[in-house]
């Protein structure tokens, strides 16, 4: 609590000079112009943030709940949602526990009568926890479920995080080009909804850019030991380690895979996308090629204004692409409310699905028919202990 | 082959942790007649206070590691003190210390969640890299990671420790004793309740060494690690012969080799159905374990 006013108080101090610089025409987040300022809202209007604070997920849900605290800031002192009107959020910790997210979600919509939700981090938390808020009419919007079929729940789920099918084949397609990859070796987790459906579409694209899988492996949620699977995948000698795991295994399985011997690349999915992960891993990390929704190298204005602010707010810490999307996810929450003019359920939802182009971190972002992301993904390499573009290394080669 | 002698390797290393782990289950089951089901939180407790010896107060792994063992065999003895001993004065049936232990456990992994929320803001943090040469050793076609050499070594050596101080120094013999049967080792004029204590010391400070080892193997340190090898343990312990020392390790390396070799084979999924599979056709045919005895000459 202490750390959370803390925070606050540093937002606030860094945004009284952004607010003012706002005459120099300097590009600020939110539909300003778009949409009037709402008159009919409440002076206080509630949303719910359900993210694994705890557990081994909490590598994610930290970050996001940061993001989301530093938005909702943002939101309320520049009377985003009018003169007057704060934007509250009441967390709840889902511990990347199917069971505790149901709980959560429960909590939040029959109890407290939020009238939105972001979250919940996993997407087998959302599996289990969505269709509560579809039953209830009340929008859902995932911030970090990458799996696929989040938003078939019902048309109260929306999602700002890409999945994996719009990331993976941009990934492998790139990857393959740059490497001239013809023979690969796979390990996944077959027991979480996100690394499997990671694999299927790795599986897919690898196929359509002709590479061969050489050997399969797999590991459960929590394992620490990755050395039986290792041995058997790298005894294949392949020329690239593609793995669809979350960041706790992954950061395991690159320094496991590298005290192995292997030197090569290692290509995986959305979870290996985080700073945790390369500082856990340190050297090892080498070489790491990850697609993601976003890249702190972004060019984007929005973009590095965030990066800035993250950076003020929480003590230098740099935010990671889970805390981008939690943060565009809240301003996107935010907006459909301003655009309604309505903290009803209903009224946020139909407002949701309508926002096109809104500028943001992530690049101009747009909601597909199916409520799902629709912004242009970046490919990038471990470099030095942190992400580099691949493209733009690339071309300065 | 290569692929093979590695898995062996492989096997054993993780074996060498989970058989330190079940000795001090082994120890305090053969001495009290007691699980002591928060064996688990004294291993979390010792890879928490190696990390933050190491980590926050920069002290060199040689002087961490002795006092995260002391310190997890302090745990270990206050756990007799709060979980075990006002139970027993009260003449309170073994299955309720064995839940007064499942409790003792819980609140040692929530102390240690305050404690790790409040110096790492997390649930997990990692062991500094480096401390241990990862440079590996080729020999052949073989890769070894020095760490996993260490393990199996260190293990080895305090199993050898703790055999030769129970056979033969008095303290040993006093828990034997104890172990036979309580009151008439009182009779004979052995203290007993300075017998659990230490009994509960020894066991704490080899499961604090496991749990430091297996945090400077796999480098990640959380509050949960405990629940990683709580089951793994009783199954080893049980597989090797509840109560025996050599049964114990025996079994540690057992379940871990069947582990490895399942998952190197049929993939991680089948690895708990083929080691608890096992498990039960053993039970069947010899209810006792590997290396268990009639319960008449226990330890």
């Amino acid at each position: 609590m202490v750390r959370r006013v803390f925070a606050l108080i540093l937002v606030l101090a860094l945004l009284a000079p952004a607010v003012m610089a706002q005459d120099e025409e300097v590009l600020q987040m939110g539909f300003w112009e778009e949409c009037e300022d709402p008159a009919g809202l409440p002076e206080t209007v509630t949303i719910g943030a359900i993210f694994a604070q705890s557990g081994a997920a909490s590598v994610y849900g930290i970050s996001q709940s940061q993001a989301v605290d530093l938005a909702v800031a943002e939101i309320n002192e520049l009377a985003y949602l009018g003169e007057g009107v704060t934007l509250e959020v009441i967390y709840a910790d889902s511990a990347g526990d199917k069971e505790q997210a149901i709980a959560a979600m429960t909590k939040l919509v029959e109890e407290d009568g939020v009238v939105a939700v972001l979250g919940p981090t996993l997407s087998s938390e959302a599996f289990s926890a969505d269709p509560i808020a579809q039953e209830n009419g009340v929008p859902v919007m995932g911030v970090s479920n990458t799996a696929a079929g989040i938003t078939d729940m019902g048309d109260f789920v929306f999602r700002d995080s890409l999945p994996e099918s719009a990331v993976i084949p941009g990934t492998i397609a790139q990857a393959t080009e740059a490497l001239s990859l013809t023979q690969v070796a796979v390990l996944y987790g077959n027991d979480d909804d996100f690394t499997i459906s990671g694999y299927d579409v790795f599986v897919e694209a690898l196929e359509a850019n002709y590479v061969e899988i050489l050997a399969e492996a797999t590991f459960a949620k929590g394992d620490v030991d990755f050395s039986a699977q290792l041995t058997t995948l790298l005894g294949t000698n392949p020329e690239a380690l593609v793995i669809s795991a979350l960041a706790a295994e992954a950061t395991q399985i690159i320094v496991q895979a590298r005290q192995a011997g292997y030197t090569g690349p290692i290509i995986g999915g959305n979870g290996l996308n985080s700073p945790a992960v390369l500082t856990n891993s340190g050297e090892a990390s080498e070489g790491v090629i990850v697609g993601a929704a976003w890249n702190i190298a972004s060019p984007e204005a929005l973009s590095t204004a965030f990066i800035e602010a993250y950076s003020a707010a929480y003590e230098d810490a740099k935010p990671d692409q889970f805390a981008a999307q939690a943060y565009t996810g809240a301003w996107l929450m935010a907006t459909a409310i301003r655009c309604g003019d309505s903290a009803e359920s209903l009224a946020i939802r139909d407002s949701l699905a309508e926002i096109v182009d809104f500028p943001s971190p992530l690049g101009m972002f747009s909601f597909d028919e199916d409520r799902n992301p629709v912004h242009t993904p970046v490919v990038q390499i471990a470099t030095g202990g942190a992400f580099a573009v691949l493209g733009a290394e690339m071309t300065e080669e | 082959m290569d692929t093979f002698f590695q898995q062996l390797i492989n096997a054993l290393s993780l074996g060498a942790i989970y058989g330190l782990f079940a000795l001090g289950y082994a120890l305090v089951f053969s001495v009290l007649g007691v699980l002591n089901l928060a064996h688990s939180a004294v291993f979390m407790t010792g890879a928490f206070f190696g990390l933050v010896l190491i980590d926050k107060l920069q002290l060199p792994l040689i002087v961490a590691f002795p006092l995260a063992m002391i310190g997890a065999g302090l745990v270990s003895v206050a756990l007799e003190f709060i979980a075990f001993r006002p139970l027993r004065r009260r003449g309170a049936p073994r299955i309720s210390q064995l839940i007064s232990s499942i409790g003792a456990s819980i609140l040692l992994v929530s102390i240690t969640q305050l404690l790790f929320q409040n110096l790492y803001g997390g649930t997990d943090a990692y062991f500094p890299r480096g401390l241990v040469p990862d440079e590996p050793i080729l020999l052949g076609g073989l890769r070894i990671v020095p760490i996993r050499v260490i393990i199996l070594i260190a293990a080895l050596g305090m199993m050898v420790i703790l055999q030769a101080v129970v056979s033969r120094t008095q303290i040993g013999q006093h828990m034997r004793a104890v172990a036979f049967n309580q009151r008439v080792a009182a009779l004979l004029g052995i203290n007993v309740g300075r017998v659990f204590v230490t009994t509960f010391f020894i066991a704490g400070a080899l499961g604090g060494a496991a749990g430091m080892l297996y945090g400077l193997v796999f480098l990640n340190v959380s509050p949960f690690i405990g629940s990683d090898v709580a089951l793994v343990g009783l199954t080893a312990i049980v597989l090797g012969g509840l109560g025996s020392i050599n049964g114990a390790v025996l079994g540690g390396i057992l379940v871990a080799a069947l582990q490895t070799f399942s998952t190197a084979i049929g993939g991680s999924s089948y690895r708990n159905i083929v080691v608890f599979g096992i498990l039960f056709l053993l039970l069947l045919v010899r209810p006792q374990g590997l290396l268990g005895q009639p319960d008449s000459t226990r330890t």
